[in-house]
């Protein structure tokens, strides 16, 4: 699957003040019955989001909404950015989680610490999740708390977030999730270009480990 | 010529021996054995392969097998036994692409059904020394068996079927080191949970965690899987443990095990499936195993977790804010409050089952704490959901499905069920479960459902009692 390119962008922040935020918050186990890749952004956050358990192919625009939850907020409609805690993404490799995510509308997480599965999925479906030291995640909270409408401008090329007052904040991130990032590069088409290699691998590793492949083993 | 090698850990010779290549900047190619598919996390993954017109680069390096949405109740009629629609036809998608790629799967009906992470190794698909992922978090649990086995996102599930490797980065190494002897009635679960306890549950982010020491050395097979399955639940992607003659006894003989030269020839591989001496860990982690007590969960992470003659604790006394705060959501959660001893929490749910706890010796394990006793009136539920076909004929020649259903218990088919409740199995909102599950985040077993983490022994104790007791009180009155 090839991707947008990821270009230069300002983004509305939303808070989510909560550390271990798990992949089944993010998206209940009830939405993963669903064959496709698109269609979880209605149910993002469903426990926290809604006041009843939400079901597959229910009209979600009718349902009662937990009006404290910080996504249903006003101020916080249209956010492209997630600011977040610790360990955010643990549990469950579901990919619906960056799915249900990217849906919704966020091109990018803020934390001081991502779960491992999850910081790789986000990569995979143009999310940027970007990993920063905790006591700038909490003068960014602050910020975000102090001020209605506050953004950041995402610059991936340049590895920074412009504050409003034009302060950056730099960020790293792995070159080549970067450069897939902005390219929008499918991984797999990238993979394919070093088919020779692999093969050249596989023959040897089929003498050393017989037994892995189906014509000499049992599988 | 005499050669100078540096120490390997396990991680590092397993990463070394599947590594097609490693770019400057660490980005490396990573060579898969095997990937393990359920109808959950593969569906579009096989939609991205049509879409692209791309072909599965080796077929026989792939096995499925439904487990997440498969009823636990009358499997007469297979699939067309699932009620809900939606998981209907997710698990006839998996059926349906298996057919088209011409992909190893055991269905509904098969008797080797069963959840993903018990049916690999019960049937020597995972192997000591391969590389192996699947679409899901817990495939830690292979580990076990000396395999860098660990969960992937549905991207990569296509990534791995078109191209048979993945882009990785070099992991670290963490040891977490439990010594000693582990007292009577404290199980691996008991040990995993404890350890998630001390290191928390993002402690191991960006590491894969060997265990070892005399605790894992002294430790079954099935035991070890117990132990990996909840790496992640410690943040680390991979657990592992070293392979020595219990693992090789282990594999002998399975279905897809190796046979005759090629098993000679195999196990001598195998053989060097350990860290050598003087390999150096990122990061060490020492506990004492005589030390732990049998564990229960208290809030909705892992981490929440103490042992069962511990009280909740207290968010006021908790200096960090953002743990104060996190606990004090849990304890709203689940219904609890500060300074209650964990033995004052009724159960009004069990559930004994799921890749961590599912196993032929977890259900012994619980039957033996069940034998002559009766589930307490006050439990609703009372469950066993064995991890797949095989475990249930075995645990009925063995005359455990008569022990369970004496008691009180449910005796159900093989799933993931109550586990995370994709299924028809789904823990109320509001009821407390003594779960041998690996997770007990919110809404995890049931939308406002409150989970305890335990192992079998206690889960069963629970039962019995209709609280959290200590399974051995209950032990010795047995021998008394």
């Amino acid at each position: 699957m090839s991707l947008q390119k990821f270009t230069k962008f300002d983004a509305l922040v939303a808070p989510m003040d909560r550390a271990n935020v798990d992949t089944d918050a993010i998206i209940p186990k009830q939405f993963l019955k669903s064959i496709k890749r698109t269609g979880f952004g209605p149910n993002l956050f469903d426990e926290w989001r809604y006041e009843d358990v939400g079901q597959p192919g229910v009209d979600n625009s009718q349902r009662p909404l937990k009006k404290d939850f910080v996504l249903n907020q006003p101020r916080y409609q249209g956010a492209r950015l997630l600011l977040a805690r610790e360990n955010f993404g643990c549990g469950s490799s579901r990919e619906h989680a960056p799915w249900a995510l990217k849906d919704y509308g966020f091109d990018v997480i803020v934390a001081p610490s991502f779960a491992d599965i999850f910081f790789n999925n986000s990569f995979k479906n143009g999310i940027l999740p970007i990993v920063l030291p905790a006591e700038t995640v909490e003068q960014l909270f602050q910020a975000v708390y102090a001020q209605e409408g506050y953004s950041l401008t995402v610059d991936l090329e340049n590895q920074q977030l412009v504050q409003p007052d034009g302060t950056t904040i730099a960020f790293d991130v792995d070159s080549f999730r970067k450069h897939c990032l902005l390219n929008g590069l499918d991984d797999i088409a990238l993979t394919l270009q070093q088919s020779d290699e692999i093969k050249a691998f596989e023959a040897d590793y089929r003498q050393r480990a017989p037994w892995l492949f189906a014509d000499n083993a049992s599988v | 010529m005499t050669e100078t090698t540096t120490p390997q850990t396990l991680y590092d010779k397993l990463w070394q021996s599947h590594r097609i290549r490693e770019d400057a900047d660490g980005t490396a190619l990573i060579y898969i054995d095997r990937q393990l598919l359920h109808e959950v996390t593969s569906p579009q993954a096989f939609e991205g392969l049509r879409l692209a017109g791309r072909k599965p680069w080796r077929v026989d390096a792939n096995v499925a097998t439904c487990d997440h949405n498969v009823p636990t109740t009358s499997l007469e009629g297979g699939v067309s036994s699932i009620v809900d629609p939606v998981s209907r036809i997710q698990v006839q998608t998996l059926d349906r692409n298996a057919a088209e790629f011409g992909i190893l799967e055991f269905p509904m009906g098969d008797p080797r059904q069963g959840i993903v992470h018990v049916v690999g190794p019960e049937e020597g698909i995972t192997l000591p020394g391969m590389t192996l992922v699947c679409g899901d978090s817990h495939t830690a649990t292979h580990g076990a068996l000396g395999a860098l086995a660990h969960g992937v996102g549905t991207s990569e599930v296509e990534h791995v079927l078109a191209t048979q490797c993945l882009i990785q980065k070099k992991m670290k190494n963490m040891l977490v080191k439990v010594d000693g002897q582990l007292a009577p009635g404290v199980t691996p679960k008991d040990v995993i949970l404890a350890v998630i306890g001390q290191i928390g549950t993002a402690g191991g982010n960006g590491y894969a965690i060997e265990f070892g020491g005399q605790v894992f050395r002294d430790m079954t097979v099935e035991g070890r899987m117990t132990v990996c399955n909840m790496a992640i639940e410690a943040g680390a992607r991979v657990g592992l443990v070293a392979v020595d003659d219990k693992t090789i006894e282990y594999v002998k003989g399975r279905p897809y095990a190796p046979k005759g030269e090629l098993w000679e020839q195999a196990v001598e591989s195998w053989q060097s499936l350990v860290s050598d001496e003087g390999a150096v860990f990122d990061k060490v982690v020492e506990i004492d195993g005589s030390a732990i007590e049998p564990q229960v969960s208290w809030g909705t992470s892992p981490e929440m977790v103490g042992p069962i003659n511990g009280c909740v604790p207290d968010p006021d006394k908790q200096a960090d804010s953002v743990k104060a705060e996190s606990i004090r959501h849990a304890l709203q959660y689940m219904g609890l409050t500060p300074g209650t001893p964990f033995v004052d929490i009724g159960v009004d749910y069990i559930f004994i089952g799921s890749c961590t706890n599912s196993r032929i010796e977890d259900l012994r394990a619980a039957a033996e704490v069940v034998k002559g006793r009766k589930v307490a009136d006050s439990v609703e539920l009372a469950m066993v959901v064995p991890g797949s076909g095989l475990v249930k004929q075995q645990a009925e020649a063995e005359g455990l499905d008569r022990i369970f259903l004496d008691a009180g218990f449910e005796w159900r088919n093989p799933g993931c069920s109550m586990c995370l409740a994709m299924n028809a199995d789904k823990l109320p909102a509001g009821k407390h479960c003594a779960s041998t599950s690996n997770r007990n985040f919110e809404g995890r077993q049931g939308a406002g459902g409150r989970t305890h983490l335990v192992s079998p022994e206690m889960a069963a104790a629970a039962a019995v009692a209709g609280r959290f007791v200590d399974v051995r009180t209950m032990m010795q009155e047995a021998s008394a």
